[in-house]
């Protein structure tokens, strides 16, 4: 199910400090072509269909489009991912809809905090069982 | 074929950046940022410099990058030993049992960790029904971390099956990599270093040290953002870069290529260049065949365990209670039937498609017919059918949070899974240490539990056998049964032994034994090669037919082909033999040469040129230990069709294999297997 760039919406991330789809894709498949200043998937039969490009675009520029080996024309799944919660819209081949929302995290990004709370380490117990936080289940 | 060098008369010689740190972590998936979280704080103190590098984005990188809809391993309020007998008994009775129970004993804090930092968890309401992470923080449910007991935090937990909880697990690698870039940070601040965390570098060799013998001191790599290499130097190196998709041909091949079930980024580099250092591997015979929703490749996991579906071939049979296969199974691999593990179960499956009872149909329109009748009875009409739309809700999130594609592919076929069943089968091979699988390297166990030999422990938890070259996650082998919190927690353990490493080893100066100017103009030999032939014929770059070259993608579809023919692949039912394999190795040997002719248009051709360099290495570690075991250990996921049963008079031990990457050669031992806890 590759990612396509709708070339009316993509602006090439000009406003930004990156090419938001570029930055974030696992597989190095969002690329930007620097002449028309839009983004494109350069490798679509690697693609995972993980949907990170098209969650991060500010434009809501990039969309899927199933697999031509195996799936009909006229589904969709589109996401629009917020700060804590995630609502996707299904449109079935043959019109039916459906929506959810998920909660997605129960905290502000940036705001962890790793080590607060947490105990110093304790250099005796380098070589044994057990974390700097966490000593290891006795059964 | 002439050889090719690159002498940098055609392409242009990048800048060399040199990174020196003291601990270097290769990956940026769930172990790697277990391991800079628990490397960090034991470094800081002491100003031990730790590096991450990432072939992409650590937000979204490794197998966690799409999210997930449940943790699979959490011990809560179970036994760690019978988390080691469920492990055993689904890897067909090979592990090391030292490594998964030191697993089992560490993974639970892993957990507690991801909650606090915002993963929510889902959480058994009064009433006894799930509450999703929202409803149970707004019913004033605790965080996992903050229960008195393993009892108070078994009740709390929704269960899918014994180890698994439910999730809404959307985030969950943006939030665990959030900790680990966190950590990262503070460990500037302790050490002065400006960067530690390098995205979009591609490691493509480790480097050898010069004075201390079977010793790593660094690797190289290039950045896949701009023309510049890498050379780091280090005093050890936890090699985490994931498992291995896309050897075997997938049974989609066109733009579906991509769409396997782990991810398609996982290039096999991690067991590559382990392998290329002589670093032993263990169990490389081994293969997951995962049984998903057809061509979409959806979890069934909550299907199966949480809603109770059930799975059929189309006569309505359960193809896993047919006595005709159970009968003749037996004959072929004894008790292992009757444990009915995952590879067992593909076995039936397989039978029953083989006779002409496909589609195999899970039936989750059923089950959820079963499940609103129970509701309704339960709790009323009106109460009753809420229930019910929260659990159509739960079902689509188990798609949504992990594998997109598939709710695409039931929207487009008009499947709505409460109406009509679905298809399953078997899909292509993969190759990994933390699912279902258990390739990977042979490394040093905890040294602590009693019953281990002696010899499985060598000063460092989850050191290779290469000096200060740890594992975890998926190259660490014959230990699966991780899943994302099991490879987190592992590569914390292997983070802080590292450390250890590197406090006893502290006057060691890394230095590469290996020309490194040498070894920069070999990774950029794809755009030497490109470069001086491209203009011989008029092919332009996203076609390129030339005799001179090869793509990466021509190069990746030839190893399919070899790996589906003549290794097992779907092509054959998962079957190869002795001869069969001879003449696979034959072409991949070819192939492997042909790699001094891999071309690269542009940098991201020039790390596909080296991603499948990697998956050659990796298939051919595969096909030669199937070669060597001489039986069939994991019937459903592999067949030697010559060898069709299961030996455990010789074969119950670890497959042991060694390359020497100067003389090109395997060699391979057998490691008894040990059982230390009783069945």
């Amino acid at each position: 199910m590759p990612s396509y760039v709708i070339t009316e919406k993509c602006d090439g991330c000009k406003a930004q400090d990156k090419t938001a789809c570029q930055y974030i894709c696992p597989h190095d498949l969002m690329t930007l072509d620097r002449e028309k200043m839009k983004a494109y998937n350069q490798e679509p039969e690697q693609c995972w269909e993980c949907y990170n490009c098209v969650k991060i675009c500010p434009q809501q520029a990039i969309e899927v489009r199933g697999y031509a080996d195996y799936i009909p024309l006229g589904g969709s799944v589109y996401p629009m991912r917020g700060t804590d919660s995630i609502m996707w819209t299904i449109k079935f081949r043959n019109g039916v809809i459906k929506r959810f929302k998920f909660p997605i995290r129960l905290t502000a990004e940036g705001s962890v905090d790793p080590y607060a709370g947490l105990p110093e380490p304790d250099y005796s117990k380098l070589k044994q069982p057990g974390y700097f936080n966490y000593e290891a289940k006795k059964e | 074929m002439e050889k090719e060098t690159c002498t940098f008369s055609y392409c242009q010689k990048p800048p060399v950046v040199e990174v020196e740190t003291d601990f270097l972590i290769i990956g940026g998936g769930m172990a790697a940022c277990g391991a800079a979280f628990e490397a960090c704080r034991w470094a800081n103190p002491k100003k031990i410099r730790v590096t991450m590098v990432d072939k992409a984005a650590t937000d979204r990188s490794g197998a966690v990058a799409m999210g997930l809809s449940a943790i699979n391993t959490y011990m809560g309020g179970n036994k760690v030993a019978d988390y080691v007998k469920y492990v055993r008994n689904d890897l067909m009775g090979i592990i090391r049992e030292d490594l998964v129970y030191d697993l089992g004993r560490h993974v639970d804090d892993s957990v507690h960790l991801f909650e606090k930092w915002g993963l929510p968890i889902w959480k058994k309401g009064d009433d006894g029904f799930s509450l999703d992470g929202f409803q149970a923080r707004d019913a004033g449910k605790p965080l996992l971390a903050d229960c008195k007991s393993d009892e108070e935090r078994e009740k709390l937990v929704v269960r899918s099956g014994k180890w698994q909880i439910m999730i809404n697990g959307e985030s969950y690698k943006v939030i665990v990599a959030e900790a680990a870039k966190k950590a990262l940070e503070t460990n500037r601040q302790a050490t002065g270093v400006a960067q530690n965390h390098f995205e979009r570098v591609f490691i493509t060799k480790l480097l050898m040290d010069k004075n201390k013998p079977n010793t790593v001191c660094g690797a190289i790599g290039f950045s896949t953002r701009e023309n510049k290499a890498y050379v780091f130097k280090a005093k050890a190196i936890l090699l985490v870069p994931g498992g291995c998709v896309n050897v075997f041909r997938p049974r989609s091949v066109g733009e579906g290529m991509g769409r396997t079930w782990f991810p398609v980024w996982n290039s096999g580099s991690g067991y590559a260049m382990g392998a290329l250092v002589g670093a032993e591997l263990v169990q490389m015979e081994n293969r997951f065949v995962p049984a998903r929703f057809k061509d979409g490749y959806g979890p069934v996991g909550a299907w199966f365990l949480f809603f109770k579906a059930k799975a059929t071939d189309s006569n309505r049979d359960d193809y896993c209670a047919n006595q005709e296969y159970i009968a003749e199974a037996k004959k072929k691999y004894g008790k292992y039937v009757d444990a009915m593990g995952t590879a067992i179960r593909n076995h039936f499956m397989m039978e029953a498609m083989i006779r002409g009872k496909g589609p195999i149909w899970m039936w989750t329109n059923e089950a959820m017919a079963n499940i609103s009748k129970l509701m309704v009875e339960k709790l009323g009409e009106k109460e009753g059918m809420k229930k019910v739309k929260h659990l159509e809700a739960e079902a689509w999130e188990d798609f949504l949070d992990m594998t997109i594609g598939q709710a695409g592919m039931w929207a487009a076929n008009n499947i709505e899974p409460d109406k009509v069943p679905s298809e399953i089968i078997p899909s292509e091979p993969y190759f990994l240490g933390s699912h279902a699988g258990c390739a990977g390297f042979w490394v040093s166990g905890p040294g602590d539990i009693q019953g281990a030999p002696s010899h499985w422990f060598w000063g460092y938890n989850r050191m290779s056998t290469v000096n200060g070259l740890f594992m975890a996650g998926d190259t660490c082998g014959a230990s699966g049964h991780k899943f994302s919190s099991g490879s987190h927690a592992e590569g914390r353990i292997a983070g802080k032994a590292a450390i250890a490493y590197i406090l006893d080893n502290a006057g060691f100066q890394p230095t590469p034994r290996e020309n490194v100017d040498e070894l920069i103009a070999e990774m950029y030999l794809p755009f030497e090669v490109y470069e001086k032939y491209k203009t011989y014929t008029t092919s332009p770059h996203h076609i390129s037919v030339n005799p001179y070259f090869i793509k990466p993608d021509q190069f990746q579809k030839r190893l399919m082909k070899i790996a589906d023919e003549y290794f097992g692949g779907v092509n054959t039912w998962f079957k190869t033999s002795a001869t069969m394999i001879e003449e696979g190795l034959r072409r991949l040997q070819l192939l492997k040469e042909d790699a001094n002719r891999l071309a690269a248009s542009n940098l991201h051709e020039l790390l596909r040129c080296w991603e499948n360099y990697h998956r050659v290495i990796t298939a051919e570690a595969h096909a030669r230990s199937i070669l060597f075991r001489e039986e069939s250990r994991y019937p459903g996921y592999y067949y030697r069709a010559d060898k069709d049963f299961i030996d455990d008079e010789n074969w119950k031990c670890f497959t042991i294999a060694k390359y020497d990457a100067e003389k090109d050669q395997w060699t391979f031992r057998k490691e008894p297997y040990v059982q230390i806890f009783p069945d």
